[in-house]
């Protein structure tokens, strides 16, 4: 029932794109400049429809409808409500829907929202995003059908990975996929601008909101997949560049990027082309960053699900998006004017801002695809980690830091500056506060001081600006200011973590330095879909006579017969413990990895802050406009 | 003389470049470095050039009856069937770490046959094997 349902609205949603296609295209050489109502009902139908698709898929997880291959393959009677509902999007057939969701709507309120601009504009850019819809539903329909049935319909379900039965994996792709898909509606007003030659201030301004809205969301999605591996993959940090999270931050540089072009773009309307390449390049390596994740050609921990036929066509659609981008940028662009741009501007710190990004983003790409490459080339296995991204970003970020600081305070066309006494202050500052660290706790590294010199630049920098100029771009040093609180924390984080790592037995003491441990006892306990066993680890620093249990727990589950551990981590505003437990292949010893990680809880904060800068933003465009 | 604007657009054309190349140079170059071969126990033994002091991956199976542990480190003995090396680790292994499974050690050779490990890597699926492992595997099944 649910599958005919859901498979005919797919169907359905096909029928509506080509007609908003058939339509606008119809309604493009007529002279009026309003849209016929037609197109919005349309519109408005297909993003009613594509939303009562997914909701009948996810009325198939509530009642456990076992008929389907997907409801079968990823959930189970005794699994929590919750994660029934979330475990709709946690497959591969699921999340492909809300991929599909997404480019409808922001289809849709697209053309809503944006009904200043001219027509052709508007319905190029419809076209241009239905096309992307129709090839979507076609993967769905032909390649992963989320209502695929199979029969006789089983009585019970496989259960989904427990690994992802977690409140952070449930927000987690929702978060990232409006970051990821809604990058599509640049990509496609971008193309349309080509094709209509409606382009400088104007289009900067139609596409504003949607990179920010994006950015905000991508942002946050990072953050959440990046607390989940935190805590539930027992890693114990924050980042591990592993492929996967890189083909998250991959998009992410491209669409910092060009929120920072845009601006140039709307206030001295040059930096057209690289902005509309910025555009096409976002939602390309979006696409990209699916393919590397679906396709199984990535070895991550976070590839759960694989099949070659889906990266053939992913690969497919990749590549005909690419050729259309190239084809249309390089027949379609007219020349700009010749703007001439002092060296000396904002609009060059913009630029060098543009090229750090293209520089991170290319390290992190060739880092990412370069095992791919070689194992293809040289039949050579081959993994690149984190000491690469160290050696080549730190150097980089350190200068970065400094140019963020100095950058916001360029002026337009021509800048001066005259404020060299107060640089070299702020820099004494910094200086200063690093060496009090350094000189109070601990000494690290050459370049790990030059790291927090850099940070405590950018944030003196940032804060001095709220006080000193007349007219505060508040949003913008929120942004700037918890990027440099970002890096300043992580370096702190990497410089004072300690991390103990040994083997006990059960009642055993164990003194490493100035820690002594003891695991006290084990107890079994019984949950509706798992066993736990849990230890009662009591951690003893020696030093300061402070005293503290963890209790890290081993989880068996049944649907699946899945081992997981889970970490104890004890939250507070200076540092966190952080402790691991895991049985060696059944022998009476247990593996402890204990970590004291400093300010961990404020480098989330930090991140979160980021993002709220671009929320400010956000609602400062819509109030404007 | 050159006008002025084909000038200004040459020096700009020029430091892009120039800092393209450096930039992709350095990339390299530090890839270079960093990257981590993979290599089965059969591949230690019959190449020549293998560095002991180069960081390396070496994966296999846990040979059976061969886990000793004590509290401070484990031993173990990857194999894949046709030859073997040991292996010496401090640290964390992954739940799913046993004998008779596949296991990924990351770290440095001592000789051909001493390795000693600082990571172990093994996935949280139980049915999980690398695919470079599976690829030995289904090499030495022929």
């Amino acid at each position: 029932m649910l599958s005919n349902i859901g498979n005919l609205l797919l169907l359905l949603n096909v029928l509506l794109s080509t007609l908003i296609i058939y339509n606008s295209h119809k309604c493009l050489n007529v002279p009026n400049n309003s849209i016929p109502k037609i197109i919005y009902q349309l519109s408005l139908l297909q993003s009613t429809s594509i939303l009562i698709c997914f909701f009948s898929l996810v009325a198939a997880f509530l009642i456990s409808d076992f008929s389907l291959i997907n409801v079968y393959q990823n959930s189970h009677t005794l699994k929590p409500i919750f994660y029934k509902i979330s475990g709709t999007w946690g497959n591969h057939e699921g999340s492909l829907l809300l991929w599909a969701i997404i480019l409808t709507i922001f289809s849709f309120l697209f053309l809503v929202l944006n009904n200043k601009h001219p027509k052709n504009y508007r319905l190029y850019t419809l076209i241009i995003q239905n096309l992307l819809i129709i090839g979507f539903l076609f993967f769905i329909l032909f390649n992963s059908n989320p209502f695929s049935i199979i029969n006789p319909a089983p009585k019970e379900g496989l259960g989904l990975n427990p690994i992802l039965q977690d409140p952070a994996l449930a927000i987690h792709p929702p978060l990232l996929y409006v970051g990821f898909v809604g990058s599509s509606i640049y990509f496609s007003a971008a193309m349309a601008s080509l094709i209509t030659n409606y382009g400088n201030g104007p289009f900067a301004k139609s596409i504003k909101s949607w990179v920010l809205v994006s950015w905000v969301f991508q942002t946050l999605g990072i953050l959440v997949g990046s607390i989940w591996a935190y805590y539930e993959l027992g890693w114990g940090g924050f980042w591990f560049w592993d492929p996967v999270e890189n083909a998250s931050l991959l998009p992410w540089f491209a669409m910092t990027a060009l929120l920072h072009s845009l601006l140039v773009l709307e206030k001295r309307k040059t930096l057209y082309f690289w902005t509309i390449v910025l555009c096409l390049l976002t939602f390309t390596l979006s696409v990209t960053g699916t393919f590397l994740v679906r396709s199984g050609i990535l070895n991550s921990v976070h590839t759960f699900a694989n099949d070659p036929t889906r990266g053939i066509y992913i690969l497919i659609f990749l590549s005909i998006m690419i050729l259309a981008s190239i084809y249309f940028l390089f027949t379609k662009y007219k020349l700009e004017k010749n703007y001439y741009m002092s060296a000396n501007s904002k609009e060059t710190f913009v630029l060098i801002n543009n090229w750090f990004m293209m520089f991170y983003l290319l390290t992190v790409l060739i880092g990412t695809l370069y095992p791919i490459l070689t194992d293809v080339l040289f039949k050579s296995k081959i993994s690149v980690g984190p000491p690469f991204y160290n050696a080549v970003l730190i150097p980089f970020v350190v200068i970065f830091l400094v140019l963020m600081s100095i950058g916001p305070q360029a002026k337009w066309i021509k800048n001066k500056f005259s404020n060299f006494k107060q640089i070299f202050f702020i820099l004494l500052g910094a200086v200063v506060i690093n060496f009090v660290i350094f000189y109070f706790f601990k000494s690290y590294s050459f370049i790990s001081n030059l790291i927090i010199i850099s940070s405590l630049f950018l944030i003196i920098s940032s804060i001095l600006d709220i006080t000193k100029q007349s007219e505060i771009n508040l949003p913008r040093i929120i942004s700037h200011l918890s990027f440099g609180f970002l890096i300043f924390f992580i370096g702190l984080n990497h410089n004072f973590s300690i991390e103990k790592d040994f083997n006990l037995k059960l009642g055993e003491i164990k003194e490493i330095d100035n820690y002594s441990f003891v695991l006290k006892e084990l107890e079994l306990d019984d949950h509706d879909n798992y066993k736990a066993i849990i230890g009662k680890l009591q951690v003893r620093n020696i030093t300061t006579n402070e005293e503290r249990t963890l209790k890290p727990e081993i989880r068996i589950y049944d649907n699946p017969q899945t081992l997981t551990y889970e970490a104890s981590i004890q939250t507070n505003f200076f540092k966190d413990h952080y402790l691991t437990m895991s049985n060696i292949d059944r022998s009476e010893y247990y593996n402890i990895k204990f970590q004291e990680k400093p300010l961990m809880i404020w480098i989330w904060i930090s991140v979160l802050m980021i993002s709220f800068g671009g929320f400010l933003s956000l609602l400062r465009n819509a109030k404007n406009n | 003389m050159l006008p002025k604007k084909v000038k200004k657009r040459a020096s700009l054309l020029t430091i892009l470049l120039s800092v393209s190349v450096i930039s992709v140079f350095l990339i390299l170059n530090a890839l270079n470095k960093n990257i981590l071969y993979f290599n089965s126990p059969s591949d230690i033994r019959l190449k020549s050039d293998i560095s002991t002091n180069k960081k390396i991956r070496v994966g296999g199976m846990v040979k059976k009856n061969t886990l000793k542990i004590s509290d401070q480190e484990i031993k173990f003995i990857i194999t894949d069937f046709k030859n073997e090396i040991i292996v010496s680790f401090k640290g964390t292994v992954p739940n799913l770490f046993a004998e008779g499974k596949g296991v990924v050690a990351e770290g440095k050779l001592k000789d051909k046959k001493y390795f000693i490990a600082d990571r172990i890597l093994a996935k949280h699926d139980e049915n999980y094997m690398p695919p470079e492992l599976k690829n030995i595997m289904k090499q030495n099944a022929k």
